[in-house]
């Protein structure tokens, strides 16, 4: 359980390593978190940190919201983000803490979830590698997913068969990628290789889970 | 300036060695051996160059004991020490893919005189 900041992706390029080994990297503008609230055993139940990311117009805010924000008088934030912690990690920040992209350090494992690129309905050999059939020499067999099951027997299709369908666009989620580089003028992060989304997508980053 | 274009200039090298496609050259590249670095030298023809900024790439293509080689360095790359021109080549083309077919006497490039 760490916590979770929401950033932007905006794009790929390549960066060349003190041994001038070219590393692709993908560059992560980090939204600028602010702790709203700590939830604590005694009054909510769990622990958790509340964070709010991104700025909103004031009159986007609607009424329970903005009353939230004024109680606990800070700015109204377009996101809100609960990142389940422990009492330790929650002792160390106060209502009002700034998260941004100091928060990583350079050579840290980092977890990247975003909503994927929808690839729409999409056929059995994108969607699940099927190899599919040959072109020519009278194959019949190009695309298609083929036998999908036995006959009489069970007379149905089985749950979780790999057919056509809709594909992308569901969260998904990177582990373990390395954080290339930390820019704190910028506020961006640079981590290696491939990310889920789009450009100027919305991602959760947040220390690797499988490495602490 | 956009952060990825900010990224990529700090990424290139500031001076580019002057170097254009016919010309033969010496390309010095860095080589990590364990822990010793050393400097190896690849001499040929440069026979493409494509892509722009922190992307640009070049090919330099050689015969050796009758088989062709071919290298791809990036121009910004800091592993490419020095890029020296020992001969300017007179081309008419961008990319001189045809030299593969060659072989011997035609496999050559004229000089570009002054």
């Amino acid at each position: 359980m760490s916590v979770v900041l929401l950033g932007k992706k905006i794009g790929m390029t390549k960066v060349f390593d003190d041994k001038g080994e070219m590393i692709p990297v993908s560059v992560i503008e980090i939204n600028t978190g602010t702790v709203l609230a700590k939830k604590t055993k005694k009054t909510d139940g769990y622990e958790a940190l509340q964070i709010g990311f991104g700025k909103i117009k004031v009159n986007k805010v609607n009424k329970p919201m903005s009353g939230y924000f004024a109680k606990i008088g800070l700015e109204p934030k377009r996101y809100i983000k609960e990142s389940r912690t422990d009492a330790k990690t929650l002792e160390q920040y106060n209502v009002g803490d700034q998260l941004n992209a100091s928060f990583f350090t350079k050579g840290e494992y980092v977890d990247v979830s975003a909503k994927s690129k929808g690839k729409g309905f999409a056929g059995v050999i994108k969607r699940w590698n099927f190899h599919g059939g040959r072109k020519t020499h009278g194959s019949m067999f190009h695309r298609s997913p083929g036998a999908i099951g036995a006959a009489a027997d069970p007379a149905r299709v089985f749950k979780g068969t790999k057919l056509p369908g809709r594909m992308g666009g569901i969260r998904s989620t990177v582990q373990n990628i390395i954080v290339v580089d930390v820019r704190e003028q910028e506020n961006v992060i640079l981590v290696r290789g491939s990310i889920p989304g789009f450009n100027s997508a919305v991602v959760q980053v947040r220390k690797a889970i499988k490495k602490q | 300036m956009s952060v990825i274009s900010k990224i990529e200039q700090e990424n290139m090298k500031k001076k580019v060695p002057e170097f254009n496609v016919g010309d033969t050259v010496k390309v010095y590249t860095k080589i990590v051996e364990g822990e010793r670095e050393r400097i190896q030298v690849f001499t040929g023809t440069v026979i493409a160059r494509k892509g722009k900024d922190a992307n640009e790439m070049f090919t330099v293509r050689r015969v050796v004991y009758g088989e062709g080689v071919e290298r791809v360095f990036y121009v910004h790359s800091p592993r490419v020490e020095n890029v020296e021109v020992t001969r300017r080549g007179k081309v008419r083309r961008a990319k001189l893919y045809y030299l593969k077919n060659k072989v011997g006497k035609s496999a050559r490039v004229k000089e570009k005189k002054r």
